[in-house]
């Protein structure tokens, strides 16, 4: 398995410094589970985050002259952490699905409670991030996804299956980034349903006289 | 998007943003005639080795504060995060991994975790022990800053930056040291996505490079 569609920089950025939110995270991070080269580069990334950390020596003010000591009666009070270990998963369709995701199904892609609309069936996944909504879409093979833009930016990763559009084919790991300008009309491949995540920022606060305009004719 | 404090800390743009960064590595300190701090970390985790955590303290103590401050931390805060990230880095020693990071990444992220925590916010992350995560050979390459010490990166990376053309340092600092997003630069300073979007790429492609072309 290849992938051939991956985040741009400027997004991994974001994930490395802390800056991108949680839902799109959540999307970047789980592309980065089927990823090894997004995983390199954000490594990268947060080398330079380190470098960074280790010149930062411009601070003239000491440490107060207890904190070692405070610190020390502070962290003997608490245990060391050990990271949990996971217990196996039985179900493949689940399995399948990488744990920062995984973590958040409410159940197996199988025994979710679909919910169709026309062609295609979706999931609304909890997000408490004002304006972001956080879906898993199932396509039948061969069926397509109505024509539509987005108020907002989206982003689509491909979990199971593969779809296509104008910009291109994508299959499992490939994340697609849609913003306003983009219409698009995905198809999914026969043979196979596609089972993605797909997370819509907030709508684009537009501003200017044009942008109040194009926001009134954009009632999504 | 800045308070009055960040406002004029930033007056001048990415000299004075990445001044202090300048000052200090141009200053000589990261001595590397010491005990690795990777090593530290090391006996932290295996022994509860308090001289070596004393030694990580003086050395990242200071360097969090003033990162964190350039983070717009407010002041009041700041002595009690610092304590917090180095309470982490003490407790989570036991899950530092010198074939992943050196130590100051290491801590890098510590700190960035523990800010995230408390703005109340989640983090998703790879578990790379999850029978979904996909693995590559590419994963066993080592990792840009395993192939230096900390004192030849910091001069590595000070220089990259100092060839970088000032409208990508510019965006790097700010992407760094005032923890905004590529969106969030672009309205502050006023230009379109895509310009930072490239600008960002640009300068990405060349530090990456210039981190990876040691010996
Ligand atoms: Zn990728």
């Amino acid at each position: 398995m290849t992938v051939s569609h991956h985040p741009d920089r400027a997004l991994l950025l974001d994930y490395a410094t802390g800056a991108l939110s949680e839902p799109f995270a959540l999307v970047v991070a789980t592309h980065m589970a089927l990823c090894p080269a997004c995983r390199h580069e954000v490594s990268a990334m947060e080398a330079i985050g380190g470098a960074m950390l280790e010149a930062s020596t411009d601070c003239s003010q000491a440490q107060p002259e207890d904190a070692f000591a405070r610190l020390m009666a502070h962290v003997e009070a608490v245990p060391g952490e050990h990271a949990a270990s996971q217990p196996a998963i039985n179900d493949p369709a689940l399995a399948a699905i990488p744990r920062p995701l995984r973590d958040r199904l409410p159940a197996s892609p199988d025994q979710m409670p679909w919910r169709r609309q026309g062609p295609i069936e979706t999931v609304f996944l909890p997000c408490d991030v004002p304006g972001y909504r956080v879906r898993m879409l199932r396509i039948a093979p061969g069926r397509g996804v109505p024509r539509h833009t987005h108020r907002g930016e989206e982003l689509t990763l491909v979990l199971q299956g593969a779809y296509s559009d104008a910009t291109g084919h994508f299959g499992r790991g490939d994340l697609e980034t849609a913003d306003p300008t983009l219409d698009h009309r995905p198809v999914a491949d026969p043979g196979e349903q596609c089972i993605c995540l797909a997370v819509t920022s907030a709508p684009l606060r537009l501003t200017g006289r044009l942008g109040r305009l194009i926001d009134h004719f954009l009632d999504i | 998007m800045f308070d009055s404090t960040g406002i004029s800390e930033l007056g001048g743009r990415h000299d004075v943003a990445l001044q202090g960064l300048m000052a200090s590595i141009l200053s000589g300190e990261g001595n590397p005639a010491r005990a690795s701090h990777e090593a530290d970390l090391l006996a932290v985790a295996r022994d509860r080795d308090r001289v070596a955590f004393r030694r990580l303290f003086d050395h990242f103590a200071p360097r969090l504060r003033s990162f964190l401050r350039r983070l717009r931390t407010p002041e009041g805060t700041l002595d009690d995060l610092v304590q917090d990230v180095m309470a982490s880095v003490w407790r989570r020693a036991n899950s530092y991994d010198p074939a992943k990071a050196s130590a100051s990444t290491w801590i890098f992220t510590i700190a960035r975790n523990r800010r995230i925590d408390l703005a109340r916010r989640k983090r998703p992350e790879v578990d790379l022990d999850d029978p979904a995560t996909v693995h590559e050979e590419a994963d066993g390459e080592p990792l840009p800053d395993e192939q230096a010490s900390h004192g030849q990166l910091a001069v590595i990376l000070r220089d990259a930056i100092a060839q970088l053309p000032p409208d990508q340092s510019e965006i790097v600092a700010l992407a760094y040291q005032r923890d905004m997003s590529h969106s969030e630069i672009a309205s502050e300073l006023d230009l379109p996505l895509g310009t930072v979007k490239s600008r960002l790429r640009l300068a990405l492609v060349k530090l990456r490079t210039a981190m990876e072309g040691l010996d």
